[in-house]
C-alpha cells in the first residue's frame, strides 16, 4: 500500500506539473508577458505537491507501527498481559506479530489469533486511509496550485524559496543526527544508572556483565565496573601507538625530504591501500597471521602468551594507524613555509637538521593534532579487537595478556539480544556513551590545534 | 685533524668556525644517513605489512575459489525412493550405495560404513538429487550421472591441506577413508572446477556449500539505501552551506557537527540505529534498509566535504558570468556550478560509498550478522552484508571457512578496488584545470 501512496503520489504531481506548465504556455501563447518561464510554473505545482506529502508519508509510517502495537496490546482481553514485565509483553507481541504473517508455531491461543488478525486488518486499513489521503491531498494541492497560474504569479521565487528551504533541511540533518546520538545514549543510559548505582560504573574494579536467570541465583550478581575495561582499551591503544607514531613519523619524514621521486610516486598510492582496507580485513589479519606469530614467537623465548594478546590486536592496530599517522604528519610537514627550510639550509644545516630542528617543531602542534585523532579511532576501533581481543575484563598492563576493550564489550553485550530492559543491554549504552564523550573531547581538542596551527601559517 | 686544516690554511692560529663544522661534518651526514635509514625502514615495514596481508589472504584464499566435485553414476532404487513418497525419499541412502558399488572393500549391509561413505559428500548432495527427482519423476528407476561437491575434509584432503603423514587419530581423515578417495582418484571421479558456488550459493553451515550471493544481494541493497538517502541530501547540506549559508551561528553550528561526525566511531552510529531505527521507530531487525539508513548517516559527512571542495574548485568567474546575464542565484548554482561540479561530486560519493562497503561494526549492531540460509529479496528481508558475512566466517569453526573468508575478503577488496578505480578514472577524465 505504501508503494500505491508513493505511485499515486507520483502520477498527481507529474500531472500537476504539465497541467500548469500547459496552462502557462497558453497564457505566453496568447501574448501576455509571464514573470516566470511555463517550466517555473509546472515545478512550483510539483515541488508544492510533493514536499508536504512525502512529509506525511514519512510521517505516517513511523507513527503506524507504534501505534498499532499498541492498540494491539491494549484490545487484548482483560487480565492476559497481568502479573508480566515487558519482556514478556514484547514476546507476547512478537507472537502476534508471527501470527499474522501466517507463522503459526504450535497451538496459539485463541485470543492471540484474534489480536492477529485485528492486527493485520488494522495495518490494512492504515494502509487504505494513507492512500486514500495522500490522493485527496495531492489532488487538492495541484488544483489549488493550478489556480495560481497567471502572468504576474512569481513561480519561480515560490521555487527557490522550496529549495532554498530543503537545502536547509539537508544541512540539519547533520544536527539531528549529533542529536540522535546524544538522545539515544542518554536515554538508555540512564535507564542503566537507575539499575546500576553510577558510582559502581565509574569506579567498580569489576566487570561480569551477567544478569540472573532466575530470581534465587546468588552466583550469577554482576558487576558493571568500566574501569578494567576502559584499561583494556588504553593497553591496546599504547601499543598500537608504540608501532604507528615511530613507523607513520618516519615515513612520512622520508617522503617528505629524502625519497626519491619515483619512489614516493609508488609510496602514497600505497599508503591509500593500506588505510582503505576495511577493518574487519585487519581482524582476519590478526587471527590468521599476527596473533599465532607472536604466540609461536613467545613460544620459543619460553614466555607463556596467553590467546588473545593486546599484543597482537594492537600491532594490527598500529599497522591500521601508520597512513593516518604518516599522513597528517606528511600535511604538517608541508604547510611549514618555504623560507623556514630555505633558511635553515642556507645556514649550512643538514637536511636531517633542517627536518629535525626546524621543521618538525614547526609542525609539533599539526603532528599533535594527527596523533590525537589517531588515539580517538584505536578507542573508537571495532572489528580488529572484537576479533582479536578477549572478552574477559582484567586489571592488567601486561601486554602479552589478554584484555577486553570497550567496543568489544559494547558488541558483545549487543549481538543477538533483543530486550532492552535488563542492565546487561543497558550497560552497552551507558559504555557507548563514554565512548562517544571521550572521543568527542579528544577529537574537538585535535581539530582546535590542527585549525589553529594552520591559520598560524596562512 | 685541526693540524692538517692548520697546515693547508694558512689562517689565524685560532680553530676557525669552518674547522669546527669540517670536524663535526661526517659525524653530521652519519646522522643524516642515519635517518635516511630509519625512515627507508619505516617505509619498507609499512610496504611489507602490506605485503603479508595480500599474500596470506591470496594463499589462503584461493583454494576457496575451485571446489572438489565427485562424478557419481546413480542408481535411483523404487524401493528407496517409491514414486508416491516424493518428495520423500531415501535419497541419502541412494547416493550412499551408488559410492558403495564404485569402492572395493565396502560392505552395503554395515552401517558403519555406509554413514562413513555418506560423509563423503556434501550434504547438500541429498537435496541436488532429491530436486531432480521432483522436477522429473520418471527418473525413478533410471541410472544418471550426478556431479555433486564432497564433503569438506575431502575438499581439504584434495587440495592438500590435510597432511597424510600426521598420525591417523590426529588427522580429521582416518586411513581407510583416504584409501576411498585415492580409489576415487584413480577411477577420475573426482574434479576440482572453479568454485561457482562461492557466489551462487547463501550462506550455510557446510563450507562446501556456504556462498555470497544472499552477503552480495544485502550489501547491495544497504549500499542502495545508502546512495539514495545520502546523495541528495549530503549534496543538498553542501550547495546550502557553500553558496547559500549566510556567516552566523548555525552555519558554525551545522560545519562543527558536519567535522565531528566524520570522527565518531563507527560503532556509536550502531547504538544511534539500534536504539532509535530499531528501538524507537520499531523497524525490523537485520534488514538491509536499517543497514543503509545508518551507513548513510556515516557517509553525510564524506559526501558532504567532497561536494563542498568541489563547489569550491569551481571559479568565480563562472558565477560572475552567469549572475551578469541575469540569471539568479539559483539558477547560477543548479544550472551552471553544480554541473561542473558533478564529477568531483560523485568522485567523493564513490569513496564514501566505497568506505561504508567495508564498514562492519554497525552493521552487527543492528543484527545484519545472522544466520540466514536465503538471498534477501528486498531492503525489508533479513540478511548478511559482505563484511558481517566474512566476520561470522571467521568466526566458524570449520577449516574450511577460513579459505572461505579469505575468499570472501578479496571478493569484497575486489569490489573495494573497482570502485576507487572508477573514481580515480572520473576524476582523469572529467577533471578540468581552469
Amino acid at each position: 500500500m505504501t508503494t500505491f501512496a508513493f505511485v499515486a503520489l507520483l502520477c498527481v504531481s507529474v500531472l500537476g506539473y504539465s497541467l500548469n506548465r500547459h496552462a502557462a504556455t497558453r497564457l505566453r501563447a496568447n501574448g501576455t508577458r509571464l514573470h516566470s518561464v511555463p517550466a517555473y510554473h509546472g515545478l512550483y505545482s510539483l515541488l508544492s505537491t510533493m514536499v508536504p506529502v512525502v512529509t506525511l508519508i514519512v510521517t505516517w509510517l513511523m507513527l503506524q507501527g507504534p501505534l498499532i502495537d499498541r492498540f494491539t496490546m491494549s484490545g487484548l482481553p482483560a487480565g492476559s498481559l497481568d502479573s508480566l514485565d515487558t519482556g514478556g509483553r514484547q514476546l507476547i507481541l512478537a507472537e502476534i506479530k508471527s501470527i499474522s504473517r501466517g507463522r503459526i508455531f504450535g497451538d496459539p491461543e485463541a485470543w492471540k489469533v484474534d489480536a492477529a488478525d485485528r492486527y493485520v486488518r488494522m495495518h490494512a486499513i492504515s494502509g487504505w486511509v494513507l492512500l486514500g489521503t495522500v490522493i485527496v491531498a495531492s489532488l487538492g494541492i495541484v488544483g489549488f496550485s493550478r489556480s495560481r497560474v497567471a502572468a504576474e504569479f512569481r513561480a519561480r521565487h515560490g521555487v527557490e524559496r522550496i529549495t532554498s528551504g530543503l537545502m536547509l533541511f539537508c544541512s540539519t540533518i547533520a544536527i539531528f543526527t549529533t542529536l540522535g546520538i546524544i538522545a539515544a545514549l542518554l536515554f538508555e543510559s540512564i535507564r542503566f544508572f537507575e539499575r546500576v548505582p553510577i558510582m559502581e560504573f565509574f569506579f567498580g574494579l569489576n566487570w561480569e556483565p551477567q544478569i540472573p536467570l532466575r530470581e534465587d541465583q546468588i552466583a550469577a550478581e554482576g558487576a558493571f565496573g568500566w574501569i578494567p575495561v576502559f584499561l583494556g582499551t588504553l593497553v591496546i591503544t599504547v601499543v598500537a601507538l608504540f608501532l604507528a607514531v615511530p613507523v607513520g613519523l618516519l615515513s612520512a619524514i622520508y617522503l617528505n625530504e629524502f625519497a626519491p621521486s619515483r619512489l614516493r610516486a609508488v609510496a602514497k598510492p600505497v599508503l591509500e591501500i593500506l588505510a582503505g582496507v576495511p577493518t574487519v580485513v585487519y581482524g582476519f589479519f590478526a587471527i590468521l597471521v599476527v596473533a599465532p606469530a607472536i604466540r609461536s614467537f613467545g613460544a620459543t623465548l619460553g614466555i607463556p602468551v596467553s590467546p588473545n594478546t593486546a599484543l597482537a590486536a594492537g600491532t594490527v592496530m598500529g599497522i591500521m594507524l601508520i597512513p593516518f599517522i604518516s599522513s597528517f604528519t606528511d600535511d604538517a610537514l608541508s604547510a611549514v613555509p618555504k623560507s623556514l627550510r630555505d633558511g635553515a639550509l642556507a645556514l649550512g644545516a643538514t637536511r636531517a637538521e633542517t627536518v629535525l630542528n626546524v621543521l618538525f617543531p614547526a609542525a609539533i602542534p599539526g603532528i599533535v593534532g594527527g596523533i590525537l585523532l589517531a588515539i580517538s579511532r584505536a578507542i573508537g576501533e571495532t572489528m580488529i579487537v572484537v576479533m582479536a581481543a578477549g572478552l574477559i575484563a582484567s586489571l592488567t598492563v601486561n601486554p602479552l595478556d589478554s584484555v577486553t576493550t570497550v567496543t568489544v564489550q559494547i558488541v558483545t553485550l549487543l549481538i543477538g539480544d533483543t530486550s532492552f530492559d535488563n542492565p546487561k543491554t543497558l550497560a552497552a549504552f551507558a559504555l557507548g556513551m563514554m565512548l562517544f564523550v571521550v572521543t568527542l573531547v579528544i577529537n574537538v581538542f585535535a581539530l582546535r590545534i590542527v585549525r589553529k596551527y594552520r591559520e598560524a601559517y596562512e | 685533524m685541526a693540524d692538517v686544516t692548520a697546515g693547508t690554511n694558512p689562517g689565524p692560529k685560532t680553530v676557525s668556525t669552518a674547522d669546527v663544522v669540517r670536524a663535526s661534518l661526517a659525524r653530521r651526514n652519519r646522522k643524516q644517513t642515519l635517518l635516511q635509514v630509519l625512515g627507508l625502514g619505516a617505509i619498507s615495514f609499512a610496504f611489507l605489512m602490506l605485503f603479508i596481508l595480500i599474500a596470506s589472504l591470496v594463499s589462503s584464499g584461493y583454494h576457496a575459489f575451485t571446489q572438489t566435485h565427485i562424478t557419481l553414476d546413480v542408481f535411483i532404487d523404487p524401493e528407496e525412493v517409491p514414486l508416491e513418497r516424493l518428495p520423500r525419499g531415501g535419497f541419502d541412502d541412494v547416493l550412499e550405495a551408488s559410492l558403495a558399488s564404485v569402492l572395493e572393500d565396502t560392505d552395503p549391509n554395515d552401517r558403519a560404513t555406509m554413514r562413513a561413505l555418506g560423509g563423503l559428500l556434501s550434504n547438500g548432495a541429498q537435496f541436488r538429487l532429491r530436486d531432480r527427482v521432483v522436477e522429473d519423476p520418471d527418473l525413478v528407476g533410471q541410472t544418471i550421472a550426478m556431479t555433486v561437491p564432497v564433503s569438506d575434509p575431502y575438499d581439504q584432503l584434495n587440495k592438500g591441506l590435510i597432511d597424510r603423514e600426521t598420525p591417523e587419530q590426529h588427522r580429521r581423515l582416518k586411513d581407510f577413508e583416504i584409501a576411498w578417495f585415492d580409489q576415487l582418484m584413480a577411477k577420475e571421479a573426482i574434479s576440482k572446477p572453479l568454485n561457482t558456488g562461492l557466489i551462487a550459493n547463501a550462506d550455510s553451515r557446510f563450507p562446501e556449500l556456504a556462498g555470497l550471493k544472499g552477503a552480495l544481494i544485502g550489501s547491495f541493497w544497504a549500499l542502495f539505501v545508502c546512495f539514495v538517502i545520502s546523495f541528495p541530501l549530503g549534496i543538498g547540506a553542501a550547495i546550502y552551506l557553500e553558496e547559500f549559508a549566510p556567516k552566523n551561528k548555525f552555519s558554525d553550528l551545522v560545519e562543527v557537527n558536519i567535522n565531528n561526525l566524520a570522527a565518531v566511531p563507527s560503532v556509536v552510529f550502531g547504538l544511534l540505529a539500534l536504539a532509535v531505527f530499531i528501538g524507537w521507530f520499531g523497524l525490523p531487525r537485520s534488514a538491509p534498509f536499517v543497514g543503509g539508513m545508518t551507513l548513510a548517516l556515516m557517509t553525510m559527512p564524506t559526501i558532504i566535504i567532497a561536494t563542498r571542495a568541489a563547489l569550491k574548485a569551481v571559479p568565480p568567474s563562472i558565477r560572475e558570468a552567469a549572475l551578469g546575464v541575469g540569471a539568479s542565484k539559483h539558477q547560477v548554482v543548479f544550472g551552471h556550478v553544480l554541473p561542473l561540479a558533478m564529477p568531483g561530486i560523485l568522485t567523493g560519493t564513490i569513496i564514501g560509498l566505497a568506505q561504508a562497503l567495508g564498514e562492519t561494526a554497525p552493521l552487527l549492531l543492528i543484527g545484519m550478522n545472522a544466520f540466514i540460509t536465503s538471498a534477501p529479496s528486498g531492503p525489508f528481508d533479513s540478511a548478511t552484508a559482505l563484511p558481517t558475512q566474512i566476520f561470522i566466517w571467521a568466526d566458524s569453526p570449520e577449516r574450511g571457512f577460513v579459505s572461505r573468508t579469505s575468499a570472501a575478503i578479496l571478493v569484497l577488496l575486489g569490489f573495494l578496488i573497482t570502485m576507487n578505480a572508477i573514481s580515480i578514472y572520473l576524476r582523469n577524465k572529467f577533471e578540468r584545470s581552469w
